[in-house]
């Protein structure tokens, strides 16, 4: 979106006076290669701490992640964890056989938090999308709404997740009581909105309020690119506002929504927050996600190579999904991107 | 090139989220302590963490000017004390001296991070004779030398609303199960007309994995179960677990003298608001008075958790697990001597009786319990529950792993029996379904 701004940046001119004696022209059209190789350590030197730094906090967890999975790592051994005994794929076996109470548990749970991130991702865009075109035209008051729709995300989210726990209580909770005692729905009885079934939807609804003003905020500013002659131009010759938005906007935006909704797929995915902070440690069945059943197996029952084996196949998905993304759906030949 | 790489640095980050295991915690660093300072990790027995410390104050106070070592106090909430224990564990940097849960005490045995107790600790707290017997039981393993010793008592006792028993007409609390359920059946009414019961016989907490599965251990030992056979194979769906667990949860699903609303409170002291409101007239507590004086509540009677028939002794006469907080000496600890003449501190006659009145508790050794303070009927009912009607929860080393399991399975069944309806056969589905996974874990 930005990388012209940042090539004639600080960093650019950096590059320039040490590398490169004619700027605005190719390197590779102006220098000999050997010649730029050795005069050109200057810039990966000043990569190198945050490189290193990179691999320690980045690489390195998720490469012991990934040993840990191979291990029988439990309480007995936790001290001298460096000697607990290999196991190879026997937390794998463990975990995947789905003759097994574990196994099956697993596998439900991966189907259940694609759904889950289908309709929070769905919904979040929508909400996002809608937001976004409704504020991109100029009115009174716009600024006020902008900054109230950023509410939930700027928002602690703990904090906002807990008043959700809090509205949607049985007993005293808000939704109850608009619900059931103002509006008397569902024949006065009370429903249980975080235990059973209803407990999905809940999480659903918290978490895409939690997640939409990100994507809200990602369009609008995707939208302020977009130049308005080329709807006037399109309103001269009759299209109508859904013509506009799907023949101008979307193909418009659609670089930033790719990224967009891989991000927002990625944490949705990996959500935990939400239910922890909604359910406590255990979540009711019809709503584990893949993290929370990850955390029980490891911390619940302390054996964290089962723990460590699914998330080597958390990993694994999706990273496959994550590359065949980028390949397919992200815009290509962006190499100064 | 370029692109590809920073969104695989992207999901790298998100991956290394999804793994962080090992990583999290975190805290735990405590300042390299100089040789007269000690750093102890308290559980929270108060009314909150300040509170907490605030009792413990002068206690290590006379301490620090008994030794001339001083204590570096940090309360941690329950919720985060288990794990910052196993973060301690892992990384073997913690502190001189801690709590624990009296639960867990063979789990972190097992871990070898702490000081058995013989030799010097053993003598520092004046042997084991000085000790309830129950709660020295809970230690550690049958046959190895413990490696925690007991600092507060607790026991279940079934508490009560003496306004609403004598609304209702009941003189006398119930003492058998049967006479329990009736009399939480004349409990159950509806008082504002709107034909719905607001006022409940039973108030549980039935979202708290570890107070289910306190009542699944005892519920089951009074019908003739246990949760392992001789061997240390899970049981927990043999008949008496069923049968116990099935009393347990029909109060919500058949019976019908706890609100459905139950199935949401995850908190003790959530339970304790139903009482001291009049919502519900009796319920399973280890130590509500605090919750009682905060609130200036007085309408309350104390009585033994009900039995199978009146008068059983042995195991099916178990009223409660042996619960209290235990006391540990990390083996790490840079300043042993220091850190075990504080664990003879807080264990001797006088700090007992002081520590145990102010968090109203029972004192773990049994000369501090003849003490004025210990007198009271409550005290004596929990005294009796804890000497002579406990046993400890199952000493082995997965016991976390049995609580959250059988804890769970019960929290899902009041959540089931809250929205529908609970037969025989899901109970036992439920506690097959964590038998498997106990069995797979062992």
């Amino acid at each position: 979106m930005s990388h012209s701004a940042l090539d004639s940046g600080p960093a650019a001119a950096g590059s320039t006076a040490a590398v490169d004696p004619e700027p605005g022209k190719p390197r590779a059209a102006s220098t000999p290669p050997v010649r730029k190789r050795r005069r050109s350590f200057l810039p990966y030197g000043l990569i190198l701490p945050a490189a290193i730094l990179e691999l320690l906090i980045h690489i390195g967890p998720m490469l012991l992640g990934i040993w840990i999975a191979f291990i029988s790592l439990t309480q007995l051994n936790l001290t001298n964890w460096l000697n607990a005994p290999f196991v190879g794929l026997q937390n794998f076996i463990n975990g995947l056989n789905p003759d097994s109470t574990i196994g099956q548990a697993f596998f439900s749970t991966v189907g259940r938090t694609l759904g889950y991130t289908i309709l929070v991702v769905g919904f979040s865009w929508m909400l996002g999308m809608a937001g976004a075109v409704f504020l991109s035209s100029n009115f009174k008051g716009r600024a006020l709404l902008r900054t109230f729709f950023l509410v939930p995300y700027a928002l602690p989210a703990y904090v906002g997740t807990i008043a959700w726990a809090f509205m949607f209580n049985q007993r005293d909770g808000a939704v109850n009581q608009i619900l059931v005692d103002t509006l008397h729905l569902f024949g006065d009885e009370r429903p249980f909105w975080l235990l059973g079934g209803n407990s999905f939807g809940a999480m659903v609804i918290v978490n895409v309020w939690q997640l939409w003003p990100f994507a809200f905020l990602m369009l609008m500013a995707a939208l302020q690119n977009v130049p308005t002659d080329v709807y006037e131009a399109a309103a001269i010759d009759g299209a109508t506002l859904w013509q506009q938005f799907r023949r101008i906007t979307l193909p418009m935006v659609r670089p930033a929504n790719g990224v967009l909704l891989m991000v927002m797929s990625l944490w949705t995915f990996n959500q935990f927050n939400v239910p922890f902070v909604l359910f406590g440690a255990t979540s009711p069945k019809e709503a584990t996600l893949i993290s929370p059943l990850i955390y029980q197996n490891s911390f619940g029952s302390w054996n964290f190579g089962l723990g460590g084996a699914m998330s080597v196949l958390l990993l694994i998905a999706l990273f496959i999904a994550s590359v065949f993304y980028i390949r397919m759906v992200l815009p290509k030949g962006a190499d100064n991107d | 090139m370029k692109n590809p790489m920073k969104v695989l640095s992207a999901v790298a980050a998100t991956a290394a989220l999804a793994l962080g295991l090992s990583a999290c915690g975190g805290g735990g660093s405590s300042p390299q302590a100089s040789s007269d300072t000690i750093t102890y990790w308290a559980s929270d027995q108060g009314n909150s963490l300040d509170d907490t410390a605030a009792k413990l104050k002068p206690t290590l106070d006379r301490f620090t000017e008994k030794t001339g070592v001083k204590v570096q106090l940090e309360v941690i909430s329950w919720t985060d004390l288990y794990n910052r224990i196993l973060t301690a564990v892992t990384s073997g940097d913690g502190p001189d001296v801690l709590n624990i849960g009296n639960t867990w005490a063979v789990t972190l045995q097992e871990t070898g991070a702490f000081e058995p107790v013989e030799g010097e600790l053993l003598e520092a707290v004046g042997g084991k004779d000085r000790f309830l017997k129950t709660s020295w039981s809970t230690g550690g393993a049958e046959g190895k030398t413990p490696t925690s010793v007991p600092l507060y008592g607790l026991a279940y006792n079934m508490y009560y609303n003496t306004k609403l028993f004598k609304e209702a007409g009941i003189e006398k609390a119930p003492t058998t199960w049967d006479e329990f359920v009736a009399d939480a059946k004349k409990l159950t009414k509806d008082t504002n007309g709107d034909g719905k019961p607001d006022q409940w016989g039973f108030t549980a907490a039935g979202a708290s994995v570890s107070a289910n599965s306190h009542q699944a251990f005892v519920r089951g030992l009074q019908n003739g179960g246990t949760l392992f056979d001789g061997d240390g194979k899970p049981t927990f769906d043999s008949d008496p677990q069923v049968e116990g667990v099935k009393q347990f949860v029909d109060l919500m699903a058949t019976d019908k003298v706890m609100s459905p609303s139950d199935a949401e409170l995850s908190q003790g002291s959530q339970k304790v608001d139903n009482l001291i409101n009049g919502k519900a007239a009796m319920m399973f507590d280890q130590s509500p008075l605090k919750n009682f004086a905060a609130r200036d509540f007085k309408d309350w009677g104390v009585a033994p958790i009900p039995m199978m028939t009146a008068g059983a002794t042995g195991d099916r006469g178990t009223q409660s697990h042996v619960a209290g907080i235990n006391l540990s000496v990390f083996k790490n600890s840079d300043n042993k001597a220091n850190a075990i003449k504080l664990a003879g501190f807080l264990t001797s006659d006088e700090e007992q009786i002081a520590l145990n009145k102010a968090y109203s508790s029972l004192p773990v050794v049994t000369a501090a319990s003849s003490d004025a303070a210990f007198q009271t009927e409550e005290v004596k009912a929990k005294n009796d529950a804890l000497s002579n009607h406990s046993l400890p929860m199952p000493l082995i080393a997965k016991e976390g792993q049995m609580e959250t399991l059988t804890g769970t399975a019960i929290k899902n069944l009041f959540a089931k029996a809250a929205t529908g309806t609970v037969s025989e056969d899901d109970i036992r589905a439920a506690l097959k379904d964590a038998n498997n996974q106990m069995a797979a874990a062992q």
